[in-house]
């Protein structure tokens, strides 16, 4: 017993030491919080669309959308704005993603002016089957946005299985991303 | 006696509360309503900054949310609905002080837990340490004979 005692504080050292290596793995950064809505559906939201649509070459966009243009297909969800610096280093990820991957994209302007949003998908390309702006910023704070960019991975039944806060990457879509797309495509 | 009292006015006026990120035109007209408001946002934690509550911080977020809970409550909100209209959208993380529950437990009971098992092995220790200092242990036969002889020794 005694003997015992005098292994703890060496124990507990060791303890220590592991939990700091696990919390310093790469990737993980503390302060990216856990979404309170997974699991939950998509919140209630009818948001119009810019009010030029880009002229960029490609498919031509639907210009706003709402909560139930979600339901029945496996979509994504990213929440961007024109001032926003890390939206920029994440585009071409998006553009990447949308006709490859097979799943289609949607965009919210977060707390954006119709024009600046439009100004920006015209100058990087638009990765977004539809967009739609959310100027005052109330949809984002539904969504429990809290700093753009955000995406949100939505079921065929409407429901959010998967928050991403900051820049996606294409390391990030193919480890996290892609493969829970292609588990929610496959079940009914 | 003038340079010391100005010295303690400078003092002084660095001890004033900080400023409140509320700004006028965010505050409701009724003080009642304002008030309750302000007690709120004391609780809620603003995402952005993670440190300070909504009331405190200047960012974006922080300023909305402010707004929204005043709409809640204008609304007809208790303050149990406002908060956890946002809690509904943020989590428990918006909470600057988190919920009691299972997962919490060792966050709320942890110290107090802790310090019990520290208190009680102190209290242990010294009891043990004190008992043998009291009454020493009686001597064996080979100390008594020992003891024996140096004291014939001595007379």
């Amino acid at each position: 017993m005694r003997r015992f005692l005098y292994i703890v504080p060496l124990a507990l050292f060791i303890a220590l030491v592991i939990y700091f290596f696990v919390a310093m793995r790469g990737g993980y950064d503390p302060s990216t919080l856990p979404s309170a809505m997974i699991g939950k559906p998509v919140p209630t939201f009818d948001l119009p669309g810019p009010l030029v649509p880009p002229s960029y070459a490609g498919p031509r966009v639907k210009l706003g959308f709402s909560n139930r243009d979600l339901l029945g297909h496996v979509v994504l969800v990213n929440f961007f704005a024109s001032w926003c610096i890390p939206c920029r280093v994440e585009h071409p990820v998006l553009m990447g993603l949308g006709p490859a991957a097979d799943v289609p994209v949607v965009g919210i302007a977060y707390k954006d002016k119709s024009q600046d949003a439009v100004g920006f998908l015209n100058e990087y390309g638009n990765p977004y089957v539809a967009v739609a702006m959310d100027e005052g910023g109330r949809t984002g704070i539904d969504f429990g946005v809290y700093g753009v960019p955000e995406t949100y991975l939505i079921d065929k039944h409407g429901i959010i299985r998967l928050r991403y806060v900051g820049p996606l990457t294409a390391e990030v879509v193919a480890r996290e991303i892609l493969p829970a797309v292609r588990t929610l495509q496959q079940s009914p | 006696m003038r340079f010391f009292l100005l010295l303690l006015a400078i003092l002084l006026a660095t001890l004033t509360p900080p400023a409140r990120a509320v700004e006028p035109n965010e505050m409701l007209k009724n003080p009642a309503l304002e008030a309750r408001a302000r007690a709120i946002s004391r609780e809620l934690r603003c995402l952005v900054c993670q440190n300070e509550s909504i009331d405190d911080s200047n960012a974006d977020l922080a300023h909305d949310l402010r707004l929204l809970l005043r709409q809640r409550l204008a609304a007809g909100d208790t303050d149990r609905q406002a908060i956890d209209f946002i809690v509904a959208r943020y989590g428990d993380f918006v909470l600057l002080q988190p919920p009691v529950e299972p997962a919490t437990y060792l966050l709320w009971f942890g110290p107090a837990a802790l310090l019990i098992v520290a208190a009680a092995s102190a209290a242990i220790f010294v009891n043990r340490r004190n008992r043998t200092l009291r009454e020493p242990a009686p001597l064996s036969a080979e100390e008594k004979r020992r003891l024996d002889t140096l004291l014939d020794e001595r007379y």
